[in-house]
């Protein structure tokens, strides 16, 4: 079957293609050459006068483990508002701040969404993340597998193994989890929390094990390098949401010593601690930051306003923001020597000093970061917002009256404490297409996505170039998945199920031994149980892992 | 490959009888396919597993029937019933699915034979959420345990050996040390609670219905309020303020209870009392609950229906959308309300849990060995999960979830394998 998109305005700028008229071919699900003179072209879609993207990456979304299903649970009051009905093509469910994974899945698709990844899939509940997500369909998927508070890392470390054997581990785990990068959450401080210790920053020891925050992403961060893993060490700071953690985190930008990481949901992790209420904009020096770090990625993690729920493995910080919760409810875990988890249901209110300030910090670390290729578009889905504010999001970014109008309605204290409005800089088509697809890909190590390259999977998305941004990116006219159409009018036209994408580093199966016996000696379950074989993502017949290319394992690197 | 034709021996079997999910265990195989437990086993999994292998035919109105006859009987009464129910639900995630996918299409109310007990945690979850633990962290964590209103071994009859007196701990316990309170319930077999050195367990008794105003008085105490009263349900005032402290001085105490036993009216709140105390001490040091109890895949059913509708139990599919109420979908009060015009019975762990008594057409999937007072409409007997097939199953801490190995060859379908052919049948019959 062979496709043609004509004349379509392409943006493309894993190619520097910036709103070019051009023909695009797909055959078998692959972006091919044009076809020679006479071949037969099976359809065509005539696209003049549309905007053509490759289909969009969410690169940090919550969409499938033990703490999603948690928040699911908790908020029947909020999947009543927003039922989804079932359809001859569609399976039922619900919506709104924590969508049933079907519903997920058709929601992303309708916004021209192709792929998703889960930042925190514990190794623990790894088969669940895996379960939640072979029941997501239209996108790709995948997950960051989270290290950094498990009790087998900081004995390594406290053992002060060799970086190698620490490079093995990291490696086990990604494998075993069958995830594509690691993430760390409030590195060494879920541990702490198990201890009793209430905030650990960056050079604050653990009390048990003697190690530090710095320690831990140090380490962490070289062995996912040296692993040659693409997606660099995937950060969620120490000191989320405390006033004042600007401080540390630059100093934890600085702390890993030039090697790539990535700072996830960085508005959070972006305040001062200036003006009466103590509460101020890091927002200029994060950004300063960044620009002159070039290891350095980050997503926003903004906030809109509204009702949500905030889902994390911070379950020192959710513990202790869990009186702010609304409505008044929240669950916490201490996980298997492994993690915890901490979910709090929030409502962001405009009218509230501290809200309409978090909006604006998120929104000016947007517009004062240079680099599109180094910065992301995410709501930290669902504890911003939900992942379908995304079109109301970008139209913040597109359009500057508009975000001027929303800033000027916000409570009047948190306006006095944000340069949001002097700053004039409006994203272009060609900045949002790097930030949600082509930087999102290259970040994620996704070789074939993001991109309409030939070779590429035609993962492509059609808009209707309109001056509002928001009705424009929340209902493309047509969406391909692996060269078929899925979507048409913003409405799902075939249901596809999307693969699962992982990457397999080096690594030597001696660790093994270790890891084993620290299973039997102290966890409950069998070392072999943990494992997620491909069999469990694909043995339904619809789930597919693909493995994306590592760079190959690096010698020691310092 | 295991070739199940032969007998042979299967090491870190993972059996699904009680909601701890033990994985360690080494079963035994001959070749007409009957299992011994030979190591790890307790007196559930022994009878769990060591059932003679059986494959009865499937029943039409107590007559022998094709699988294709039984599997159309069934379709042709799930087609008729204007509010079908799907209850029981004893199966794992695989079987799960399968079963969210047959209530859609033929818009029908869930309902798992646990919720009785399992609501009562649900609720609390809902209204106040929790703080709680999972078994790895008990196991080298725990230096105080209070167990309320159960003696845990009934449910979970390995917990003390796997998670409490174990002989190693990451972080150097002497865990011979460890505290047993038990607290609440008459009678309780406390004899798992007594230390490898012989040290006795503190029992605190009382009536199993006087048990709320119990932990009602030491969440009191906990959060520093005095209590004038001198005795509590028959225990003393003085015993639960040292109760009290010995909690608030723990280092990592843990409140563990089973929501099943708690058989008495309101039990959710007193859930929440033990759930909000476990709160308040950590407002100072640390402390979590643990959720113990279940299985017949109570866990597992809520997991899945929640991803797959957003809901717990106690959900429905009449409207054409998910739709959640703890009171109307209860199976109990479908039946009694003439509400369920037929039955279908998941059930593929536990012969013995056999469907309620109904006065209407009734589907039963259910384990081989069953035997019925009253014979059901249709009878399909399924594969058991962890034994005749494959699955995946939630603990009942609600994190780790574990695959369930087939452990011989079995010509019995698999409940997801009749589901769908259910389903597809009563897809033909609608064009």
């Amino acid at each position: 079957m062979l496709i043609k998109l004509s004349g379509g305005t392409i943006y493309d700028p894993a190619h520097g293609i910036d709103g070019k008229i051009m023909d695009i071919f797909v055959r078998d699900g692959r972006i091919v050459e044009k076809p020679r003179d006479g071949e037969r072209i099976d359809q065509e879609y005539n696209l003049a006068g549309k905007v053509v993207m490759a289909g969009a990456i969410d690169m940090h979304t919550h969409i499938g483990g033990g703490k999603v299903n948690i928040a699911r649970t908790m908020l029947p009051e909020d999947h009543r508002h927003d039922p989804a009905a079932h359809s001859d093509l569609c399976r039922a469910g619900c919506g709104h701040a924590v969508p049933s994974t079907l519903t997920a899945g058709y929601r992303y698709a309708e916004m021209g969404y192709t792929a998703g990844f889960e930042p925190a899939v514990l190794p623990m509940n790894a088969r669940q993340a895996h379960l939640e997500m072979g029941d997501t369909p239209m996108i790709d998927k995948g997950g960051y597998a989270m290290l950094g508070s498990d009790d087998l890392f900081l004995r390594m470390l406290a053992a002060k193994q060799d970086q190698n054997a620490i490079n093995d581990y990291v490696a086990w785990t990604i494998a075993a989890s069958q995830g594509i990068g690691i993430k760390v959450v409030n590195a060494g401080g879920i541990n702490a929390f198990k201890f009793n210790q209430r905030f650990l920053d960056l050079d604050e020891q653990n009390s048990y094990y003697g190690i530090t925050p710095r320690e831990v992403l140090k380490t962490l961060a070289r062995a996912v390098h040296e692993l040659g893993v693409p997606h660099p060490l995937h950060v969620h700071g120490n000191n989320l949401g405390v006033p004042g953690n600007v401080e540390t985190t630059l100093n934890s930008m600085a702390g890993v010593e030039g090697y790539p990481m990535h700072l996830t949901h960085i508005q959070f992790h972006s305040y001062g601690t200036e003006g009466d209420r103590k509460f101020s904009s890091g927002a200029a020096r994060i950004a300063e930051a960044i620009n002159k770090q070039k290891n350095i990625s980050a997503d926003v993690g903004q906030i809109l306003f509204g009702q949500t729920v905030t889902a994390s493995g911070d379950q020192m910080s959710q513990f202790r923001n869990a009186g702010a919760g609304s409505p008044h409810k929240s669950v916490c875990m201490d996980i298997e020597c492994d993690a915890g988890c901490g979910v709090v249901p929030f409502k962001y209110k405009d009218q509230n000093f501290v809200n309409a300030l978090q909006w604006a910090i998120g929104l000016e670390i947007f517009l004062l970061v240079d680099d599109p290729w180094r910065i992301f578009l995410t709501t930290d889905h669902p504890n911003g917002a939900p992942f379908t504010s995304y079109p109301h999001l970008i139209k913040l970014l597109m359009d500057k009256t508009f975000r001027n109008d929303m800033f000027a309605s916000l409570n009047l204290d948190a306006q006095k404490m944000s340069t949001l409005a002097s700053i004039d800089r409006e994203y272009s088509l060609y900045e949002i297409a790097i930030m949600t697809r082509a930087g999102a890909a290259k970040l994620v190590g996704l070789h074939d996505r993001g991109h309409l390259g030939v070779g590429a999977a035609a993962d492509i998305t059609v808009y209707t170039d309109i001056a509002d941004r928001e009705k424009m990116f929340e209902k493309p006219d047509y969406v391909f998945k692996d060269g078929q159409l899925i979507v048409k009018d913003g409405n799902i036209v075939r249901v596809v199920w999307g693969a699962t994408h992982t990457v397999k580093p080096e690594f030597d199966r001696g660790i093994e031994k270790e890891i084993k016996q620290y299973f039997d000696k102290y966890l409950t379950i069998k070392m072999d149980h943990m494992k997620v074989s491909n069999d469990e993502i694909e043995g339904d017949g619809r789930g597919k892992v693909i493995v994306q290319e590592c760079k190959g394992r690096r010698e020691k690197t310092a | 490959m295991d070739n199940f034709a032969q007998a042979g021996t299967v090491e870190s079997v993972t059996c699904p009888f009680c909601g701890l999910l033990c994985d360690d265990l080494t079963v035994q195989r001959d070749s007409a396919g009957n299992l011994k437990v030979m190591e790890n086993g307790c007196a559930r999994a022994v009878t769990f597993f060591e059932r003679a292998v059986a494959a009865p035919s499937p029943r039409i109105q107590g007559k022998p029937a094709a699988l294709q006859e039984a599997i159309a009987k069934a379709a042709e009464i799930l087609g008729k019933a204007r509010q079908p129910l799907l209850a029981g639900l004893g199966t794992e995630v695989f079987g799960m699915r399968a079963v969210m996918n047959l209530a859609e299409s033929s818009r029908a109310a869930l309902d798992h034979m646990n919720s009785n007990g399992f609501m009562r945690n649900i609720h609390v979850l809902q209204n106040s959420g929790w703080f709680t633990t999972t078994l790895s962290e008990v196991r080298n964590r725990v230096d105080l345990l209070v167990v309320v209103g159960t003696d845990i071994s009934s449910v979970n009859p390995r917990f003390f050996e796997r998670e409490i007196w174990n002989t190693e701990t990451m972080f150097d316990q002497n865990t011979s040390q460890r505290e047993i309170v038990y607290l609440g319930g008459r009678d309780l077999d406390t004899s798992a609670g007594v230390s490898p050195d012989g040290r006795q367990p503190d029992v605190f008794a009382c009536d199993l219905d006087r048990i709320p105003e119990v932990v009602a008085a030491l969440r009191a105490l906990i959060i520093g309020k005095k209590l004038h009263a001198p005795e509590i349900a028959g225990i003393a005032t003085a015993d639960l303020e040292q109760l009290a402290q010995r909690l608030l001085a723990a280092k990592y105490a843990v409140v563990a209870w089973a929501a099943g036993p708690l058989a008495f009216p309101h039990a959710e709140l007193t859930v929440q009392n033990i759930t909000e105390l476990v709160i308040a001490i950590n407002k100072t040091t640390r402390a979590a609950g643990l959720p113990l109890g279940g299985s017949d895949g109570d866990t597992s059913a809520n997991q899945v229906s929640a991803w797959i509708s957003g809901y717990p139990m106690r959900n429905s599919y009449l409207r054409n959308y998910p739709d959640f109420d703890p009171y109307i979908y209860a199976a109990d009060r479908q039946l009694q309300s003439g509400e369920a015009d037929a039955l279908f019975w998941v059930s593929t762990f536990n012969p013995e849990r056999t469907p309620p008594a109904a006065d209407v057409p009734t589907v039963v999937f259910g384990d081989a060995h069953m035997e019925f007072e009253k014979e059901p409409d249709v009878y399909i007997p399924v594969g058991t999960p962890g034994i005749d097939h494959k699955g995946i199953m939630f603990r009942s801490d609600n994190v780790v979830a574990l695959p369930l190995q087939q452990l011989r060859s079995s010509n019995l379908p698999t409940l997801g394998e009749v589901l769908h052919a259910i389903e597809q049948a009563l897809q033909t019959a609608v064009q």
